[in-house]
């Protein structure tokens, strides 16, 4: 042992960078991206569009209002003259009526006092004035039955007034309308009050994106300060949860991909360990017999023997190595892209029939119970595997005359198949490690074996998304693989 | 019976020692030391296997090989000799149009008992309806057993095991080809199942009889065939 985390990572390919070295990174890659608007800083993106957003609804929010309020108003001044002008025209029309009529409805419409803001206008077929409270036909009033705004002079004073104009009956000239200076005034009020409300909202506007902008960096800040110190080498360290919901669900998600990494560092940290110890004994020994034979062996038959007997050790170190890298393989996950539903109720009646032969030829009793149908989604291939090194192990433990279950069946949407032994077993507190590679139980030290087998088969249940548990079968072993049914 | 084999190996001592031990089992023999040479071979002559290996120099490597092979239609038996190990890379050669694939590094017994069970699958792919080794014979139609006189009860499974051996019968079959080839499994169990269930077969069907059948080929597997080994 003896190697830190630290050194490891200082072999990884990736050098380990400094911060201004990773912001020119950044920089660079928003260069490529092309930035957004040229602003490469996402905290500034954030702000401005966050202005943008805002001013656009206020203008939106200002410009609605204006319409609704200005719009409301002139709708009202156009239907009072219109239904003025209606009501005229309909006393022009009468059989016994005309303009003397006319005449007198308005001349008594004025003489009322809430229709201050009238204005009204009769010229007769000659042109002459015949009544109303305008001093003249307003220049610019061209077209008849047509709305004009218009500056207007009623009895001496200038005022702002909406007119229309209409034909009566006979060649009379009829002006209808309504003083709008006070619309005016409205008018002005409500832009001033605009104009202050948008220097208001761009003052808004500005604050609200320095504040998005500052709540930007500083989730940020956090989890870059914590990677920084992760990619200096302390896995340790994990990021912050609790700055928001979005936020936390990238630190849970980066925090899963530093626990993996982590425990694939341990991995490889134990595997080169484990080939430098565990390969030397064979490798050694293999070594040790062909130099004795170059040495030592005098007959043909002998070095025959000793070259046998070499190729076998190295027969065992490559059966070592493939084991080890079907783990790798395995652990990495790729093997998922292979998945398919499988119901393994044939797959294990296969194992079973596979190796009741063996454990009859050794006086085992080897004890089956499947119930059907057990559906996962999975590589047959593997679980066949997995059963097949938990069946290997129980026969090489097992005393003649003892009985070895293989039975499997569905718990709560679980698939669990048991393999159980009545042998030595594993001492309480060497099976967590009993999963670990190249771990050998005392007991088991004599007996041959890489130390590889139950690696294999927890490595089989966790691309499965189950598990693989060791328990005490009072006496013996009794390993269960446990993995998510289908359906 | 001799058989042409064309070895494509770019690691000298490894197709030194193909070369040597096919020749010495009487085949004959030719080797290209890179992907060009090798296909040019393959193409412009008869062979009654090949044995490629994947990663070759000169621009065309076994993958490819074997692709242009097929794309003219020669269907020489191919069997892939290669260092990369892992599931996806036997998929991958067996999907080009391989026909076996065996990993780095191997026993030559192994590759001599794959390569001749290769070429024979290459000839015998019509339908048959019975196989004879001897005086045992095997009716595939009402799957029944009988050597001589004397009828033999198989368990399915022994069945499938006598056949496979009697489809290969004159050559070695490895333990690793049973597994493969009767129980479909891929990967090598510690215990010594096929033994196991080679000897009760053998306890079937030679067991009562004077001459046995089913031979131990020590260090390589079994073989079965009529004529003392």
């Amino acid at each position: 042992m003896g190697q830190s985390s630290e050194s490891i990572v200082a072999q990884l390919p990736q050098p380990v960078r400094s911060p201004e070295a990773l912001r020119q990174a950044g920089r660079q890659v928003g260069r490529q991206a092309g930035g957004w608007l040229g602003i490469r800083s996402a905290g500034r993106r954030f702000a401005l569009l966050y202005a943008l957003m805002f001013g656009a609804s206020s203008c939106l929010l200002a410009v609605s209002l204006w319409y609704s309020t200005i719009g409301l108003v002139q709708h009202q001044v156009e239907n009072a003259i219109r239904s003025d002008d209606i009501a005229l025209l309909a006393t022009a029309a009468q059989p016994n009526g005309g303009l003397a009529d006319v005449i007198a409805a308005i001349n008594s419409r004025l003489a009322a006092p809430e229709n201050a803001g009238s204005i009204y206008l009769v010229l007769d077929a000659q042109g002459t004035r015949m009544a109303g409270n305008l001093d003249g036909w307003p220049p610019g009033l061209t077209q008849m039955e047509a709305w004009y705004q218009l500056p207007v002079s009623r009895q001496g004073q200038a005022s702002v007034a909406l007119l229309r104009a209409e034909v009566l009956p006979g060649g009379a000239r009829i002006i209808v309308g309504r003083d709008v200076r006070a619309r005016a005034a409205l008018w002005h009020v409500l832009r001033n009050g605009l104009i202050w409300t948008g220097f208001l909202m761009v003052a808004l506007g500005l604050i609200g994106a320095l504040v998005i902008r500052s709540i930007f960096r500083r989730m940020v800040r956090d989890i870059s300060i914590t990677s920084r110190a992760i990619a200096k080498g302390d896995l340790s360290r994990r990021l912050p949860l609790g700055v928001g919901e979005e936020f936390d669900e990238l630190a849970i998600i980066i925090n899963d991909m530093l626990d993996r990494i982590s425990r694939l560092m341990d991995g490889v940290r134990q595997v080169s360990n484990a080939i430098a110890h565990d390969l030397r004994t064979p490798v050694t020994r293999a070594r040790t017999r062909l130099e004795d034979a170059a040495l030592h062996a005098e007959t043909p038959d002998e070095w025959r023997a000793a070259i046998e007997r070499a190729t076998l050790d190295l027969d065992g170190i490559v059966g070592v190595f493939e084991a080890l890298l079907r783990i790798a393989e395995i652990e990495a996950g790729s093997r998922r892209a292979a998945f398919a539903e499988v119901d393994l109720t044939q797959t294990l009646w296969d194992m079973d029939e596979l190796y009741r032969a063996v454990a009859e030829e050794r006086g085992l009793h080897l004890r089956t119970i499947i119930a059907a149908p057990l559906m996962v989604l999975g590589d047959r291939e593997l679980v066949q595997q997995a059963v097949a090194n938990l069946l290997d192990n129980a026969l090489k433990f097992s005393a003649p005359g003892t009985v070895i279950d293989l039975s499997a069946h569905m718990e709560d949407n679980f698939v669990e198949i048991v393999v159980a032994d009545r042998g030595p077993g594993i001492a309480a507190a060497d099976r967590n490690r009993a999963m670990e590679r190249f771990f050998r139980a005392e007991s088991a030290r004599s007996t041959a074996g890489s130390g590889l087998g139950l690696a294999l088969v927890s490595a089989v249940a966790q691309l499965h998304n189950g598990t693989l548990q060791l328990t005490d079968n009072t006496p013996g072993l009794r390993a269960t693989i446990c993995m998510p049914a289908l359906g | 019976m001799t058989m042409r084999i064309l070895v494509v190996e770019d690691d000298k001592d490894v197709a030194g020692f193909v070369v040597k031990g096919l020749r010495e089992a009487g085949h004959t023999v030719e080797h290209a030391d890179n992907g060009r040479d090798g296909l040019f071979l393959a193409a412009s002559e008869n062979f009654d296997s090949i044995i490629l290996d994947r990663m070759l120099p000169g621009g065309i490597d076994g993958l490819r090989l074997m692709e242009t092979l097929r794309a003219q239609d020669n269907a020489t038996p191919v069997l892939f000799l290669s260092a990369l190990g892992q599931v996806d890379d036997r998929v991958k050669g067996l999907k080009a149009g391989g026909d076996d694939y065996l990993t780095k590094p191997f026993a030559f017994a192994e590759l001599l008992a794959r390569v001749e069970a290769l070429t024979r699958r290459g000839k015998t792919d019509g339908p048959m309806t019975r196989l004879a080794v001897g005086d045992l014979e095997m009716d595939l139609l009402s799957r029944s057993v009988r050597r001589g006189e004397q009828k033999i009860e198989l368990q399915p499974r022994e069945f499938r095991l006598l056949e496979y051996l009697m489809r290969h019968a004159g050559q070695v079959v490895t333990r690793t080809m049973l597994l493969e080839g009767v129980w479909d499994y891929h990967f090598d169990p510690q215990t010594n199942v096929i033994d196991v269930h080679v000897s009760r077969l053998r306890q079937k069907i030679d067991k009562p009889f004077e001459m046995p059948l089913l031979h131990t080929v020590r260090n390589a597997g079994y073989m079965l065939r009529a004529e003392e080994v």
